[in-house]
């Protein structure tokens, strides 16, 4: 059985940060994903990543707009660690080989961003995230002595000794359809969120809120799980996103009218306000009839407007994309957008080391909540806190594998469960639903009810769907009966995790009786300071999500209203 | 302006409509050979052949195998053929693949040139990543470290960002027609990654890396030039481009001499051309171990080459496809046209730096083609690589059509 002092499950960026960072520290090391590690969702994080290296940029003026742009939901003293220790992570990061664009003096260049109040985001033209990705994967195969690597391996549950501790998981490898128990000192969740609970959204087809669901189950609670963030510009028919990196370097909003109709609400920022409200604004529009296309269901972006070698120099991948997936060339006219589920703040509720309240786990990246994003998560943000605290949790959980012993618990009664659980799958009569159409009905309810606009009876209705779906899931059938490469089992128990998701996501936002950031709830149109100035946690209760509150740390920055 | 935009939204307001499905199935657990599977979904004509496959995925049988996850041809997961082409399923729109198709049915397989697993999933553990690994596949950085950012040019930076945009979905791996032959080939993407080393400024074993990689027999050299990765490739990455600029800076800048002859061997290709117009097939191969001297004709390597060469060069006698007398003389061309041809070597090696071809830092070559303005210098057509070069867009008056974005995209999926 394999054994490690840190286990980290999920190879994109926070938990390769992880992985190099507890390896660096002396601990045995395992990373573990259910694709290969270059799959993983971060590479799809276009614009970039912010970080004050700027001589006239100072951290504390990027912690004030990471605050505001999470509608003071955020703990600022997590936004104080995470801004303060960027410009150093990103030094690390370019001194590994990250091939960041670079200015005339071949310094570091910076690109404007939403909600920012200067150019802080370092960039690789619009393949951020795939850059850093891969730039790390180089790490580790150069560090393949220290960081054992099981690629293309499924996490099916957590294992936990009498007092409740974490020791371990049991995985299955895809390849084999083998399904083993590791045990480790400590476990590190890193596998992202959960955007496949919505329909349509731009994350991928594996990003199905696996760790989220899993530490929910073990016991942990969820933060901040009403907070979706909607990404104002998605292509209209696929939902693919087009970067905010677009509108930094210039590109406007604009409705049928061919009004840049950002002047009503943000007329400062204009279209680089911050996320949340450009969505809104957008979907205004929309639902007033000012929207464009044949059914008035998209809004124009107009990348034309930017210097034609700059577009194709610093923001090729969406010149592609454009063309590919849209048939617009957008460097010669508008492209048809709206806004899109694009990411959740909301996740297992760490502190600043990445610890949860479940002894022996971690989380860190989005599958977290630390809570650094609060009501709302700045562009180019989220690079930045998948690699502080993916390595802050590898350090600690390195440094505290040290002290204590190898957990020696029996695993044998669970890996009989997890077996079980995927062989009744598998011999389901074909009767009642497939998996394929619970999945959708999920996301399509999600997007209706759980949107950018929301109420009580739309929620209520989404939770009473969500109740069901859960029933029918449980019985739900599949065709595969094999052992290799069987993604049809593994799709019915992602399906479980996705359903674990919604229904905290659903009950959080009904629960919040305010307009927050992301939760615009149209029967309280307005922010509440008095009552809802704090986090809405979910745990685990029996069968059901039990909700409770924790504070909002705030250090320097009191709330305010927040104007763009 | 609202013109074009309606324009552009009514592209794509298309009605779904019927595809068929070919897939190439294989359960291992079966026993059974591969088979062919049939389905027809229903789609917007402009939808991905990756949106069909799950389409069938979801509807039909939920056990074909597929990896896939972003989409948006990011990932690199979806690598597959499509009628008989590498492609990423994500990343090859319906009416294209039906164009390629041979009897109205977009047929899908796995890639090639790596072990197939299920269905269309293939082993690149086993042949790509383990090639990535053979390259040192991690910056070298030059000491000492500096507090803040290495200060780099920005152009080298941009440059290199060409191969980092590689997203190792194994689609040239697949078709690479030299591993084919050569399975031991380091192969396209492998030497790709590896550019993006030796472009890098920071990394400090520029000449470790090219001497390495010209000397080992399946190294650069070991390239043939098809260009099916560079058709291969979704992401333009380029990587025979790359595998050529490999070659330019080992020889010209490093003056490594390679004991694959390969060095040797592209000096008198590019020689023979130059004098004669066309290239000299009986000549190339002592001229590439001898050099260019009556001596060097002699060289025992050459002789030896020769010798294991003869059951194809007697077939081709027998064949009729030489004759002695024109294997033995050049190639002859007419004056007026050898001049040209040497007038482009005049200009080429006339320049103090070398013209590289790097779509992140000229735009698309395909725009510039068309722009009149560019076409000044046939040469120099969108391939600067120096700071403040050429400017292929310099010139707004030339607004070319679209035409060529279409020809490019009717290309692209014919070929993908």
């Amino acid at each position: 059985m394999p054994a490690h002092d840190v286990l980290i499950i999920g190879a994109g960026l926070a938990g390769q940060r992880a992985a190099l960072a507890a390896a660096q520290d002396g601990a045995s090391v395992a990373i573990m994903s259910k694709v290969h590690p270059v799959r993983s969702h971060s590479v799809a994080a276009a614009g970039g990543i912010n970080a004050a290296i700027s001589v006239d940029d100072d951290w504390h003026s990027h912690a004030y707009d990471t605050v505001k742009g999470s509608d003071f939901l955020g703990d600022q003293d997590a936004i104080e660690v995470m801004c303060s220790e960027a410009p150093g992570e990103v030094m690390h990061l370019e001194h590994m080989g990250v091939t960041f664009h670079r200015n005339e003096k071949g310094e570091m260049d910076l690109r404007a961003f939403g909600g920012a109040s200067m150019k802080r985001t370092a960039y690789v033209a619009d393949i951020t995230g795939q850059a850093l990705l891969h730039v790390l994967y180089e790490q580790l195969m150069k560090h393949h002595e220290t960081v054992e690597r099981f690629e293309e391996w499924f996490t099916t549950s957590l294992i936990q000794d009498e007092q409740g501790r974490c020791c371990g998981v049991i995985a299955r490898e895809v390849r084999s359809g083998r399904l083993e128990a590791f045990t480790a000192k400590n476990v590190i969740l890193a596998c992202g969120g959960a955007g496949q609970v919505y329909k349509p959204t731009t994350n991928g087809l594996i990003v199905t809120g696996d760790g989220i669901a899993m530490a929910y189950r073990a016991g942990a609670p969820l933060m901040d799980m009403e907070m979706v963030q909607y990404h104002p510009t998605c292509l209209v028919e696929t939902g693919i996103l087009i970067t905010e990196g677009a509108r930094g370097e210039g590109a406007h909003l604009l409705n049928a009218n061919g009004e840049r109709f950002m002047e009503k609400s943000a007329p400062n920022k204009m279209e680089l306000a911050s996320r949340d409200v450009v969505s809104r604004a957008e979907q205004i529009e929309i639902n007033e009839g000012r929207g464009v296309g044949p059914d008035g269901r998209g809004i124009y972006l107009d990348v034309t407007v930017v210097p034609r070698k700059r577009t194709l120099e610093a923001l090729r991948e969406i010149v592609n994309l454009g063309k590919d997936f849209a048939g617009v060339d957008i460097t010669r006219e508008p492209i048809m957008i709206r806004p899109g589920q694009h990411y959740i703040m909301g996740g297992v509720k760490t502190d600043n080391d990445g610890r949860t309240p479940i002894e022996g786990l971690y989380a860190a990246g989005e599958v977290a909540c630390v809570s650094v994003h609060g009501g709302n998560r700045l562009g180019a943000n989220s690079l930045l806190d998948t690699l502080i605290f993916g390595r802050r949790a590898g350090e600690d959980a390195a440094a505290r594998a040290a002290a204590i012993p190898m957990p020696e618990v029996d695993t044998h009664a669970q890996l009989r469960r997890d077996a079980a659980t995927i062989d009744e799958i598998v011999a389901r009569p074909r009767e009642g639903r497939r998996v394929s159409e619970i999945k959708n009905e999920l996301g399509e309810t999600m997007n209706q009810y759980a949107a950018v606009f929301r109420d009580e009876q739309g929620l209520q209705t989404a939770r009473e769907t969500i109740a069901r779906l859960k029933e029918e899931a449980g019985k739900a059938w599949i065709d595969d009966r094999g052992t290799v490469f069987n993604q049809d089992v593994l799709g019915a128990i992602e399906l479980g995790y996705m359903i674990d998701c919604a229904e905290a996501t659903v009950v959080a936002a009904l629960e919040r009786k305010e307009s927050r950031g992301a939760q615009f709830r149209t029967d309280f149109p307005e922010r509440n300071d008095e009552e809802w100035l704090k986090h809405i946690d979910i745990t685990m209760n029996g069968d059901g999500p039990e909700v409770s509150y924790s504070p909002v740390t705030i250090t320097q920055w009191q709330p305010e209203e927040r104007k763009y | 302006m609202a013109e074009t935009q309606t324009a552009g939204a009514e592209v794509r307001s298309a009605d779904p409509e019927q595809f068929k499905l070919r897939l190439r199935r294989y359960d291992p657990e079966s026993g059974e050979a591969p088979y062919w599977d049939e389905h027809t979904i229903e789609l917007e004509p402009h939808r991905s052949v990756l949106e069909a496959i799950l389409q069938a995925r979801d509807r039909f049988d939920g056990s074909i195998g597929i990896r896939c996850s972003c989409r948006q041809a990011i990932c690199g997961s979806c690598g597959v053929r499509v009628n008989g082409e590498p492609a990423l399923a994500c990343h090859t729109h319906l009416d294209a693949a039906l164009e390629g198709a041979r009897d109205g049915v977009i047929e899908i397989e796995p890639m090639g040139n790596m072990p197939v697993l299920k269905d269309l999933i293939v082993d690149m553990d086993a042949v790509h990543w383990k090639k990535i690994q053979r390259v040192t596949p991690w910056l070298i950085a030059k000491q000492p470290v500096p507090e803040r950012e290495y200060i780099v040019p920005r152009e080298s930076m941009i440059d290199v960002t060409q191969t980092m945009a590689c997203i190792q979905c194994g689609a040239c791996v697949s078709d690479c027609l030299a591993m084919e032959v050569d399975p031991g080939f380091i192969g396209p993407a492998a030497l790709a990654k590896s550019y993006r080393f030796v472009g890098d400024p920071r990394d400090d074993q520029h000449e470790e890396r090219l001497l390495d990689l010209s000397e080992d027999p399946e190294g650069i050299f070991d390239c043939t030039h098809c260009f099916k990765c560079v058709e291969a490739c979704p992401k333009d990455v380029n990587p025979m481009g790359q595998i050529m600029r490999l070659r330019r800076i080992a020889t010209n800048d490093f003056h490594i001499v390679d004991k694959n002859n390969g060095e040797r061997h592209e000096a008198a290709f590019t020689g023979l051309i130059k004098d004669n117009g066309l290239l000299w097939e009986a000549e190339l191969l002592p001229r590439s171990y001898g050099g260019n001297s009556w001596f060097g004709k002699f060289a025992p390597p050459a002789g030896k080459e020769l010798l294991s060469s003869l059951p194809a060069i007697l077939k081709g006698l027998i064949r009729g496809k030489v004759s002695p007398m024109k294997a033995l003389k050049p190639h002859r061309i007419p004056k007026n046209d050898l001049k040209q041809v040497q007038s482009i070597y005049d200009k080429v090696e006339s320049r103090e730096k070398r013209y590289e071809l790097n779509l992140y830092i000229v735009g698309e070559d395909e725009q510039v083609l068309e722009s009149p303005s560019a076409t000044s210098d046939p040469v120099a057509v969108g391939v600067t690589a120096e700071p403040g070069g050429k400017e292929p867009d310099a010139d707004p008056g030339a607004e070319p059509t679209d035409t060529p974005a279409e020809q490019r995209s009717t290309t692209e999926g014919e070929g993908k």
